[in-house]
């Protein structure tokens, strides 16, 4: 017996999906490849359960393509899927004990008997709980459940992995240690994976790729790296990480680019664009000088958050607030609320958003 | 709590701690209330039983009474008629009631709401009011068979057992319904996604996954039906089946008298099965609290119906509407009908019956309004304070004042009235010149027991929802204990008090099992009593189908004030408007 998948990427195309008259999802696009694990990752009410019940067969029908592999899944009842979904709640069926919970899916498919209980057991001793297979799903921790649930969806081998926000239900150390352990056995199986989330940091740990959702709408697909590092616009910017986003004008100044701020302050940095747009700037890329005269942005300290590894400072410039995070060493002083400080920006650090709005739904 | 052995405490101060224990108040009521239920539910259950085990003869312990009981033909009989219309009145309630709870949980019906009432409109009659009336719509020569006469079929729905098993079934049919409905209700959808996620659809789906997470609502409902049809005296007899076990019973006791070992045989048989149906959905149950919903998740998924599926399923709903609504209409036109006989409907229509019911059931109305009045003021008292040492004092065993209250659910009315009999026939009542056993106060003690269950729930669903941190705010401003149960406590939980109030006197007002037994002149007797002598002579149907509908009049006053009240409540509690 193998538990080892012959996998599939899943390519979606043009999808529209409503509720009623109300739209959840509008044009989604997306290619994930072979054997990647990939997540979705948007506020509640982004659509991002929503597209993963669409690919499992739940929920209204869509418009648009569902391919796995070169079979287009729109239109076909869950059962003829062969799509595994691991179900927020796990689902357990409380009547069943573990063994017959993870034998359900393969007593469907007709498999032989003695093939079903070798499997189960593959199943169980791959989530490490073999010794659990009387037990009923009452008797198990959360965590354990969850195992359960994931073992009697990799059981059936499905082409694709879906998991439904998988670790909201455990508290926050098991976590930590479920998404380390799902990860390496998404990579021992080699199953592609796509992984719901509302947690930037669980989508930031676990995905070689993600997408994030907002309103209906894809608003950006990448590295949790690169989306971070150069989002595409506002809404991504501000969802993963804290950014300072300022609004002004790039103009061409003396050997390059600066941008002149609504508010009136100069700031020089790099940008192969001009015009009107916003400067996303994230809290570590900005130095706080306790010595005000020497930067170009000067500001007053309202408030600060000592965070351990660093300190977070909020710091009144002009009309605005903005958010400073200085890393912080053994008994370095820090500053006081009240201060009069200067913020020095590195030239390459900032990303320029042109002026145009978010993607939304229309 | 009122004893704490310090070592060191003098000898004497704890003798005198011996003799003259110092009680707190709750202390004393828990006594004074597990004496009242010992001495008018368990002594009388006990004796009951032990004397099925006494020979009659020498006074010694013997089986030699069940031996009888089982070589006798007509007793084996009424065990397996008795046995036979509990297990068919399951078959046939539930012939109602699974269609209706499949067609609200898993389709999008405009009439769900008809069916959430179909689901307690039965249940506001006693099942022996529409007893008779049922008669005159299915009976050999009723209604339907007249009609149906033309074509030359009859159908024989009131022969016999045919017509226990049907009045039984129209009005037991909604506990299966409830129960099912609610667990349906509480499954998950990701429960059923889940499955479908790995292959299963359609009918495998259901049966294995929809089904057995539904199953123990069913079984609970299911059990239920099986020991109220099984324990059930009045529909019997006024369809005039003796041969069933709560109406040998009561036929032996009120013909041969209390000396009789049969009807004690046949009690403990009765209370036997009791215990046994709800040790055994005890053991069905255990383990298998299915209420799988999730925050957020909804029951099973909705499909919407078709046009043609609609109409089905609206037939259907309204056939099992006119099933059970057939008692009522009966009665109905029994009560407004001049004569009634051989015809499918009445000859004419009047008041007469209403002015004839008037003028001779006075007494029983009276009678009815005093006992289940008293009956049900006593329940709440005694339930407000059982609820209160249950969940606020640490009283030791007062859990078992919860236990033994509940108890008298398993206790078929007949063996209570047959108990009160032999317990206290020797008992004379001081002043009265009369035993205990025939004093009219008796049969308000029965009510009073029986009902108990009833107010009690009521009550302790109501403490729970009083946060103990209200009384204990209450405490620290200076009110003692007392003062704290009647100032906060009481007024909190007045909603749900009131409504066990209701549902007691609601129920007690139309009892008939315990009090037949115990009515010893027609001057004490209740309505139920009444009815059931007016239908006992065919030119006393009309009037006493008028007292039916008086009967159910006050049920279905009570019921809806009941419901009122309790929803009244909780838009109180949850701040709506």
């Amino acid at each position: 017996m193998t538990l080892i998948q012959k996998s599939a990427g899943i390519s979606i195309q043009n999808l529209h999906l409503s509720f009623g008259n109300t739209k959840v999802l509008t044009g989604v696009n997306l290619e994930i490849k072979a054997g990647e694990f990939f997540a979705f990752l948007g506020p509640s009410g982004s659509g991002k359960s929503t597209l993963l019940r669409a690919i499992a067969g739940f929920g209204p029908r869509p418009k648009g393509k569902i391919l796995v592999g070169d079979r287009d899944l729109a239109g076909l009842p869950p059962w003829e899927r062969n799509v595994g979904m691991v179900f927020q709640s796990y689902a357990l069926w409380p009547h069943m004990s573990v063994r017959k919970n993870v034998a359900f899916g393969l007593v469907e498919k007709k498999v032989p008997s003695n093939q079903i209980n070798e499997k189960v057991e593959a199943a169980l001793s791959l989530v490490g709980l073999l010794d659990y297979a009387e037990r009923m799903p009452s008797q198990l921790s959360g965590g354990q459940q969850q195992r359960v649930a994931l073992a009697r969806t990799i059981v059936v081998e499905p082409d694709v992995l879906l998991l439904d926000e998988p670790l909201s239900n455990l508290d926050a150390s098991l976590r930590v240690q479920m998404r380390r352990e799902l990860l390496a056995l998404q990579r021992k199986l080699g199953l592609t994976t796509i992984f719901v989330t509302h947690d930037q940091e669980e989508a930031n740990t676990t995905a070689d790729r993600m997408a994030v959702l907002d309103q209906g709408v894809v608003q950006q697909i990448g590295s949790p790296q690169m989306l971070y590092d150069h989002p595409e616009n506002l809404f991504v910017a501000r969802f993963l990480g804290t950014a300072n986003i300022l609004e002004g004008e790039i103009t061409r100044a003396d050997g390059g680019a600066q941008i002149e701020l609504i508010t009136g302050e100069k700031i020089a940095i790099e940008s192969s664009v001009l015009g009107e747009g916003n400067l996303v700037l994230r809290p570590q890329n900005i130095v706080v000088r306790p010595d005000p005269s020497a930067s170009a942005l000067t500001g007053k300290i309202s408030h600060r958050e000592f965070l351990g590894a660093q300190v977070r400072y909020l710091v009144d410039v002009a009309n605005t607030q903005m958010v400073v995070d200085q890393s912080h060493a053994l008994d370095q002083p820090v500053l006081d609320v009240g201060a009069e400080v200067g913020l020095d920006i590195n030239k390459k650090s900032g990303v320029f958003l042109p002026k145009k709005e978010v993607k939304h739904a229309a | 709590m009122t004893h704490q052995t310090a070592g060191a405490a003098p000898a004497r101060r704890r003798l005198t701690d011996v003799l003259f224990p110092k009680f707190s108040g709750t202390v004393l009521a828990a006594i004074f209330i597990a004496t009242l239920l010992f001495g008018f539910l368990i002594l009388p259950v006990a004796k009951v039983i032990y004397v099925a085990f006494l020979d009659p003869q020498t006074g010694g312990l013997t089986l030699q009474n069940f031996g009888d009981f089982f070589s006798s033909s007509l007793f084996r009989e009424s065990f397996y008629n008795s046995f036979y219309v509990s297990a068919m009145s399951v078959v046939v309630a539930s012939v109602f009631a699974l269609p209706l709870a499949y067609i609200t949980s898993r389709f999008e019906f405009s009439g769900s709401m008809l069916i959430q009432s179909l689901g307690f409109i039965p249940l506001i009659m006693p099942p022996f009011v529409g007893a008779i009336a049922m008669q005159l719509l299915f009976g050999r020569n009723g209604t339907f068979n007249l009609l149906l006469a033309n074509w030359g079929i009859n159908i024989p729905f009131m022969e016999g057992l045919n017509g226990v098993i049907l009045v039984q079934s129209v009005h037991y049919f909604p506990f299966i319904l409830i129960n099912l409905s609610a667990s349906l209700r509480n499954i998950d959808r990701s429960m059923e996604e889940s499955a479908q996620n790995l292959g299963a659809h359609g009918l495998r789906l259901f049966r294995r996954v929809v089904f057995p997470l539904a199953a123990p609502g069913y079984l609970a409902g299911a059990s239920l039906v099986f020991i109220k049809v099984f324990d059930d005296l009045g529909t019997p007899l006024l369809l005039n089946v003796n041969n069933m076990l709560a109406p040998q019973a009561y036929l032996r006791i009120s013909s041969i008298g209390i000396s009789d070992p049969m009807g004690y045989v046949i009690s403990f048989i009765l209370v036997a099965f009791s215990v046994f149906s709800l040790w055994a959905s005890f053991l069905l149950m255990r383990g298998k609290d299915y209420a799988t919903t999730q925050k957020g998740g909804g029951g099973l998924s909705r499909r919407k119906l078709s046009t043609r599926e609609n109409i089905f399923a609206y037939a259907i709903v309204i056939l099992i509407l006119l099933m059970v609504l057939s008692p009522h209409i009966a009665l109905a036109l029994l009560a407004f009908g001049t004569i009634w006989s051989y015809s499918p409907l009445p000859d004419g229509y009047t008041l007469d019956n209403f002015q004839t019911m008037f003028a001779q059931s006075g007494v029983y109305i009276k009678n009815t309004l005093v006992y289940a009045g008293l009956a049900a003021f006593i329940d709440v008292v005694l339930a407000t304070a059982i609820a209160y040492i249950v969940l606020r004092t640490k009283i030791i065993g007062r859990q078992w004042l919860d236990y033994m209250a509940t108890a008298a659910l398993a206790v078929p009315g007949v063996v209570l009235g047959i108990g009160y009999l032999r317990t206290f026939n020797d008992f004379e009542v001081p002043l009265v010149g009369k035993p205990l056993a025939s004093w009219w106060v008796i049969i308000l003690v029965a009510l009073t027991i029986r009902r108990l269950p009833y107010a009690l729930r009521a009550c302790t669903a109501a403490l729970q929802q009083v946060s103990i941190s209200l009384e204990e705010a209450a405490e620290s401003l200076g009110a003692d204990r007392s003062s704290t149960i009647r100032r906060i406590v009481v007024p909190l939980m007045s909603g749900g008090i009131l409504a066990g109030f209701v549902t007691s006197f609601a129920t007690a007002a139309v009892e008939l099992s315990a009090t037949i037994m115990l009515v010893s002149t027609d001057q004490d007797a209740p309505l139920a009593y009444g009815i059931y002598l007016f239908m006992q002579s065919p030119s006393g149907r009309g009037a006493g189908a008028a007292l039916g509908i008086f009967a159910v009049i006050i049920v279905a006053a009570g019921t809806l004030l009941a419901q009122y009240i309790i929803d009244r409540d909780r838009k109180h509690r949850t701040g709506e408007r």
